[in-house]
Order: C-alpha cells, then structure tokens, then sequence
C-alpha cells in the first residue's frame, strides 16, 4: 500500500488535535506516515503511533523552530519525491495552506483546501469542502500531480488504530533562500485555560452587543468547557483580541455547537460559523440576521439570559 | 521603493452587500470600483511606504475580464501611479495555480524582472483561499510574509508583526519579498475628488499571455489541477425554534442544550 504523508501539527512539539484527525482520514487512502518538523518527534511518536502512522519522519534541523512556510514546504517536495506518496494531507490552517501552495507548485500538483472529508474515489482521491461561506458542497478530485489536501480542523472523529510508527529521521536539505524568511520573536499569548477556537466542541462568542463586557460570555463559554469567539465589530473595538475574531477575516470554526450572543449575523461573520453543527443565538433584536440560522434562539438581552442560562448549566452538570 | 500591489476585481453580485443596512461599520458610499476590499488595505500600505519614503511608485497589477478595470480604477483613485491589466479569454475558469502564474509573470514585467516589493490582501473576498500570494511567492522565488498586521522596513528587509493563534510573532526577511496584509493594518483612504481627477490622466496597460509570454495550454479551465465533480446547494438550515426572554429565557436555553446532550 502507498504511503499518505501526514504533516503534524504542533507547537514546539506538543501535538495538537487536528494531528489524529488527519491520521484517521489519511488511513482511508493508504498507511499513514507522519511527518514531524521541528522539535519533539520522540514525544509526539507515541500518538502519532496510536492514530496509525507507520513510520514517523523526523526532520529536526537546528533553527527549524523559528522556519515559516518555505522550508517547510522544501522537506515536504524531497519526501513526497522520495516516497511517491498517494497523497499529502496537511492541516487546514493558515500556514498549512500556505505549506500545501507551495509544495503544489513545486511538484505540479493539484490541491485542495478546507475539506471537511476525504475518501478513496474511483478517480483517485476524493474530498468534500463547502464554499461560498458554507451555501454549497462542493465533491472534488486532484487530477494532476500528487494530490495535495488541506483538511479542516472537526472534520473526522478521531479513531485510534495502533500502528509501529518507528521514527526515521530524515535528512533534508533547506535552501539558504527558504530561510530568508524568519521568526525574529514570539511572544506567547496568556493562556486562558480555554480549548482553543479551531479545535473547541463548543464556540461561544460575543458581540457589539457586549458593549465591551465580555464576563457574561466567558462564564457562559466556561460552563460548557467552550472556547471564546469574537465578532469583528468586538474586534475593532479593542474588546477582545483579533485572535479570536469569527469570520471572513479571522477564523473559521466548525464546532458541534456555537453560540452568538449580540452578534448580528453579517455574512463576513457567517462564512466563519456556518458549518457548525448546532446554532445558537442570544439577541434583543428579533429581527437579527442570525436568527434565520438558528436551531435554538433567544430573543432577549445577553446581559440576564446568559447569566441564568450559566446558573442553570451549573446546576444541572452538577 | 517601487512596489507592486496585485489586486483582485470581485462580483458585483457579492452577497456581502444584502446585510450592508444592518450593518454601519462600514461606508459603501466611496465604492465606485469593486476592488476587493482586502485589496484596499494592501493599496494603503503601499502608498504609506511610497509616502513616507518620499520617492518610488505603486504599480496595481490585476488579471481578470474586462470589468476587472474597475478595481484598477479604484486603486489609482486612491492613489496609486499606474496599472496592468492582464486580459485574455483564455484565462476564463482558471485555478489558483494558474492564477499565480499569470500574476507572477506580469509582476516580473511590470517591475522589469525585479520586483522591490510585492503587496497583496490576505485573501479575496469571493474566493477565500488564500493561497495565491504563497503560490507567487514560490514562483517569484521570493520570501513570503503573510497576515501582517504591522510593516515596517528597514536595512534591505522587511519586518512584519503577525497576531498567530498562540503567539505575537515577529518575522523578518530580506528584500525582495511578498507580504500579504490583513484589514488589521491599516485604515485604507477613500478617494478623494482630486484623486479620483487624477486617476483618469493615469496609464494602465492591457497585457495578453502572449505579452508574458505564457502558454494559453498552461492556463483556463482544461488546465485546471483539480476537478469539481460535483456541487450541491446546501438546504437552507431549518429554522429552529426561537423564544423570546420573559425571565426564563437562559433556563429554556439550558434546556435545550440539555435536550440535545450537550451537558
Ligand atoms: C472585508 C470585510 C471582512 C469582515 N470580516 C469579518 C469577520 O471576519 N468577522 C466578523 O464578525 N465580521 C467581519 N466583518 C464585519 C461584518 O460586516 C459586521 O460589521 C460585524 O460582523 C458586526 O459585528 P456584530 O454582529 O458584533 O455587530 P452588530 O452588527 O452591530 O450587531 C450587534 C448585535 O447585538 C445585538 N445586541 C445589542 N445589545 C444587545 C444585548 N444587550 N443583548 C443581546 N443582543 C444585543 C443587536 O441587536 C445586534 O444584532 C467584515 C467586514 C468586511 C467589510
């Protein structure tokens, strides 16, 4: 059977979830090998091995901490030529994207992004993605080169699949050009203790409508374990870091459940959120966008409905 | 500095514009063209350089149908010194490998095999991508720095500031290079009725592929590296059930997310 590479996602070698996932789907195409750049690939080995990779290549060059996307891009081209490999999947993220660009233009491939699913088609590799902020569903195919998927974080529930995943180091060479782009400095964002917005189950996100108090939405976001979004309107107003921004321009979440409260539901703010599984939204304005895409809709002020809602959660998790 | 700024024409029909009542944060009135709006940015920050340099021209190069003019129109309004335009029928239905490469061939030409510098929004407005600059990056040879909120140069390289999901990052690299920006930048100037006198006496040239001396074959949808095998509207979600707050509002909230098992 094919290698399917799998390029981990990590920060400064802890794995994070979208990882499994991606080892889970890549299963479906062929045996998963997991590509670790960077540092940690004896700590990371022992998931990797637990999602199904059956070797692990390692590439730890001395400054791969502070690579962007070009190198990252070059190990992954001398890979896929060495392995002719059926597939690449690589996260569906900012630098994913960008890795996945380049590596399709250096291998004349094909690439796909934000696929919610992939499968073994009758013409090769198969993905589904939703476009046009989530209105359409979109089956599509690679047919030229080694397909190059970029896959959305909350697009497969992980599955283990206990495999060797013996790690091979793997000697690749970066060109000085790759490095003439690097990261100077990195200052860590205070941790909140909050799952992370791409990866969360649960999204809970704040608006104009917050009037800059975010408190109610954060103990809410805290009763359910959720993560905290933001509307671009928050945003701008210096209410909550552009981390945490929902939308066109900030991030794309898929979560089993979100919810909006004071957010109006502008369609830069849709193409964010739309795909999620269950919509929920708290708004004094019955007549709010938002409302049209609800499962579950409060029209009333965010400033009791969630307080009480927060108290009654408590209550019932016990 | 003479920079490079590629830019992106969207549809008239942007679904965008149906909320634009309920929503005043943003002024539609200035829009004459349809620049897409995170090109705006990119246009800013370089006349910003080019000003504050005192020296150097902004060239806005677009590849598109003929309407595409209007972002072009739009960007020298604001007040960049002149256009490319690259049309030719044969681009019709093009990827984003495609794309890159017809754009990377007319920066080259537009910036006499050199460019200084190369700006771009982070992504389009319809597309949403966002994998274009990278692909040209890799075509130009040139570094690339993506999303940046902050811009600064200095010593033959560029400094951007990039507000990453776990961490502030500054990231540096030398010059000639790509940057994308975000709408966290800056705030792009409307045209003024000066500028937009100005922009009618600005050159803008029209190139075809045979003008870059690219290959009709390597572009258009028979190109393509991918294939949509199929597409589907998706149902519209049903509408759910929606209560008004009459004191118990956050227990019946709590009770549906109870019902549906997520506590
Ligand atoms: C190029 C471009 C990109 C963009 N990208 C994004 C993006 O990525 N993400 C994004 O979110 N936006 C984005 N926008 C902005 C978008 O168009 C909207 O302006 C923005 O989403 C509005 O945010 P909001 O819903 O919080 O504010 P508003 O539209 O002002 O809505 C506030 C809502 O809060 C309600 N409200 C007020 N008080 C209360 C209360 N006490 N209790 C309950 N409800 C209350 C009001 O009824 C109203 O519906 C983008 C715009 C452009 C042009």
């Amino acid at each position: 059977m094919a290698e399917v590479l799998v390029l981990t996602d990590h920060a400064g070698g802890r794995l994070r979830k979208a990882t499994a996932e991606l080892l889970t789907l890549a299963r479906r195409l062929g045996e998963p090998s997991a590509v670790h750049i960077g540092p940690g690939a004896d700590t990371a080995q022992k998931t990797l091995a637990k999602y199904g990779a059956h070797k692990v290549y390692s590439v730890d060059a001395e400054d791969a901490a502070s690579f962007l996307v070009a190198p990252q891009a070059e190990i992954l081209a001398q890979l896929v030529e060495k392995v002719s490999p059926a597939a690449v999947l690589v996260p569906s993220n900012a630098s994913g994207k960008e890795i996945a660009a380049r590596l399709a233009v250096k291998t004349g491939s094909g690439m796909i992004t934000d696929a919610v699913d992939v499968r073994a088609g009758d013409d090769g590799v198969e993905t589904t993605q939703s476009v046009f902020a989530g209105s359409y569903t979109v089956t599509a195919t690679v047919t030229t080169g080694t397909p190059i998927i970029c896959v959305k974080p909350n697009s497969a529930a992980i599955e283990a699949a206990p495999e060797a995943g013996a790690v091979e180091a793997f000697d690749a060479t970066v060109s000085d050009d790759a490095k003439a782009a690097k990261v100077t400095d990195s200052q860590p964002k205070k941790a909140t203790g909050r799952p992370e917005l791409t990866e969360a189950a649960i999204v809970v996100s704040g608006g104009r409508g917050t009037g800059g108090d975010f408190s109610p939405v954060e103990e809410f976001a805290d009763s359910l374990g959720a993560a905290v979004g933001a509307s671009r309107a928050a945003v701008d107003a210096g209410w909550y870091p552009h981390s945490n921004q929902v939308g066109q321009t900030g991030k794309q979440v898929s979560p089993q459940l979100y919810v909006a409260a004071g957010i109006s539901g502008a369609i830069q703010h849709r193409a964010g959120m739309q795909t999620s599984k269950t919509i929920v939204a708290v708004n004094k304005d019955e007549e709010a966008p938002i409302f049209e895409l609800v499962d579950f809709g409060v029209v009333g002020d965010l400033f009791s409905v969630l307080p009480q809602a927060t108290g009654e959660v408590k209550k019932r998790k016990g | 500095m003479n920079i490079v700024v590629c830019v992106k024409h969207v549809p008239d029909a942007q679904s965008e514009r149906t909320f634009q009542e309920s929503d005043n944060t943003v002024d539609r009135e200035a829009v004459d063209g349809l620049l897409s709006e995170l090109d705006e940015y990119a246009v800013e920050e370089a006349l910003k350089i080019v000003e504050a340099q005192g020296e150097g021209e902004v060239t806005v190069v677009t590849v598109g149908p003929a309407a595409a003019a209007d972002a072009i129109k739009k960007a020298l309004q604001m007040g960049a010194d002149k256009g490319v335009h690259v049309q030719d029928d044969a681009i019709a239905g093009s990827d984003a490998a495609a794309t890159s490469l017809v754009l990377a061939e007319a920066v080259k030409k537009a910036s006499d095999g050199s460019p200084e510098l190369v700006l771009t929004g982070m992504s389009s407005t319809d597309g949403v991508m966002g994998v274009v600059p990278a692909m040209m990056a890799e075509r130009l040879g040139l570094p690339q720095v993506t999303y940046a909120s902050e811009l600064t140069l200095a010593d033959g390289g560029v400094t951007i500031r990039r507000d990453g999901d776990t961490a502030s990052e500054t990231i540096e690299a030398s010059l000639p290079a790509l940057v994308s920006v975000t709408d966290q930048i800056n705030e792009p100037r409307y045209p003024s009725f000066k500028g937009i006198m100005a922009a009618k006496k600005k050159p803008v040239e029209t190139w075809s592929l045979e003008d870059l001396g690219v290959d009709a074959s390597q572009v258009g949808l028979d190109a393509a590296w991918t294939k949509v095998v199929s597409f589907a509207k998706r149902p519209p979600r049903e509408q759910g059930e929606i209560v008004t707050d009459e004191g118990d509002g956050g227990a019946r909230l709590a009770e549906f997310l109870s019902a549906q098992k997520f506590l």
